[in-house]
């Protein structure tokens, strides 16, 4: 009998190493972890992330899809295996499944304006989106990102979106729920500062990312003002076991987050977050 | 300014830009331009709410003094927003403080002028309200949002 070979059998993780660690946040750290034989990813794809004798869950990659050696994940720690993940240090090694799941259409927005709108977390998941438009910038219209967060304190990737923001090129406004008078931003809602954004609504591409309600105002708030239910993606969570369609843990009515997603549109997302509990 | 010239900011204003031209007349009659330099206030919690702004251009903050927590922001207003609602209901006083955080311009309304026009004239006060209600709704909307802590981990 053969052991489980990982590059043939997508149920075994391959070996990832940490070769980096930054503390964004309290509850928020970015790894850098290489991976022999890794093949690059596309935005919006995921990898399992496992940590042995704990537990194995999905994380989005954060990093530049031209980064080819290094695999960027920035994780939460919101329960076991997120803390256990969260704990790790360089030199660490956990195991690696991916990555998986269906991009960002980005390319497909070339010649478009592009709205990035991200709330809390969600920043990391559309992260790559923006190197992308930032590394090959004359290929997109104009490009706004908003982005959401609880606090001036809870911002993530705070000094990336201070040199966005210093760009000519790109718009970039940051809101937040709450804070104090020494703090000199909007606030309010993410998506109340669409109603500010300078972008041409037919020719716009959009990818939302947050959570659930967020999501559904901003991808609400896009298509009041023109924007196509096609023209908008959303990237959906939902907790997942084998993440390649096989387990249907994931599933969301007619289709399976992990394998027809993490991203959706809207035309096709919407019909099925209005339906309670599913 | 003219009353001429005040009429086509109106009219570039969202909130009242479906006005016909002759409400946006006996409106720019209750309407003046003002600016508030950086670190201002353009009323404070508990002041007659005489007054209603829309927002031109800059930077205004909203804010509620919490003991213990300083001054706390619940919301900002930039270009194109409005500020107050308390002057259209009794006992007609602000409810917080606006603090422009950088030089703002924007349109101050006279409030008794504005409510007077409306009563004498309802198809005036409809055609306002209507422009208003859903000001007020999106505000409603917006702070039910606000409330439900969407980024903290535990929601
Ligand atoms: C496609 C995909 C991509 C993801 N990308 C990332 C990522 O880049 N970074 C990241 O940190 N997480 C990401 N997640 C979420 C992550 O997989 C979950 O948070 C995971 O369930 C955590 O597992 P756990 O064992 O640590 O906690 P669990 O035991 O699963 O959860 C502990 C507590 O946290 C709450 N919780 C679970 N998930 C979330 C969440 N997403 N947001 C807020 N609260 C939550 C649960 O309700 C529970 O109360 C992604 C999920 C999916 C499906
Ligand atoms: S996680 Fe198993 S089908 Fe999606």
């Amino acid at each position: 009998m053969h052991a489980p070979d990982p590059h043939t059998d997508p149920m075994v993780p391959v070996i990832a190493r940490v070769t980096g660690r930054t503390r964004e946040l309290s509850d928020v750290v970015t790894f850098e972890m290489e991976v022999e034989g890794w093949p690059g990813f596309a935005p919006g794809q995921f990898n399992m992330l496992s940590v042995f004798g704990v537990g194995e869950i999905p994380i989005s990659i954060s990093g530049p899809v031209s980064d080819t050696t290094r695999i960027i994940h920035t994780i939460r720690d919101v329960g076991p295996v997120s803390h256990a993940l969260a704990a790790l240090s360089p030199g660490a090694v956990l195991g690696l499944r991916g990555p998986y799941g269906a991009p960002w259409p980005v390319q497909a927005a070339r010649g478009r304006d592009v709205v990035v709108i991200a709330g809390g977390l969600g920043l990391a998941p559309v992260r790559p989106i923006l190197y992308e438009l930032m590394e090959n910038r004359d290929a997109y219209g104009k490009v706004t990102l908003l982005y959401g967060a609880r606090s001036p304190a809870e911002i993530l990737f705070e000094k990336e979106l201070g040199d966005w923001r210093s760009r000519l090129d790109m718009g970039v406004e940051v809101t937040v729920d709450r804070a104090t008078n020494a703090w000199h931003g909007h606030v309010g809602v993410v998506t109340a500062l669409l109603r500010g954004a300078d972008f041409t609504p037919a020719n716009t591409t959009a990818f939302v990312c947050g959570p659930e309600i967020m999501m559904r105002f901003g991808a609400d708030g896009l298509t009041d003002l023109g924007v196509a239910a096609t023209d908008i993606h959303l990237s959906m969570e939902r907790n997942m076991q084998c993440g390649i369609g096989l387990c249907g843990h994931c599933q969301l009515g007619p289709v399976f987050v992990c394998k027809d997603g993490p991203v959706f549109d809207w035309a096709t997302m919407k019909p099925l977050m209005r339906i309670k509990e599913l | 300014m003219a009353i001429e010239g005040l009429q086509r900011i109106l009219a570039a204003h969202p909130l009242f830009s479906n006005l016909s031209p002759a409400f946006l007349d006996m409106l720019a009659g209750c309407a003046k331009n003002t600016r508030f330099a950086a670190d201002s206030y353009l009323f404070h919690e508990g002041d007659d709410a005489d007054q209603f702004y829309l927002v031109r251009d800059g930077h205004v903050a909203l804010e509620i003094s919490a003991p213990g927590h300083g001054r706390m922001v619940f919301q900002t207003v930039g270009g194109g927003g409005v500020i107050g609602l308390s002057w259209l209901v009794p006992p007609y006083r602000w409810r917080f403080d606006a603090h422009a955080k950088e030089d703002t311009r924007a349109i101050a309304f006279d409030a008794t002028c504005l409510r007077g026009k409306c009563d004498t004239d309802p198809a005036l006060g409809y055609a306002v309200m209507k422009q208003i209600l859903p000001a007020l709704v999106d505000r409603l909307h917006d702070t039910r949002v606000q409330m439900l802590d969407l980024y903290d981990a535990r929601t």
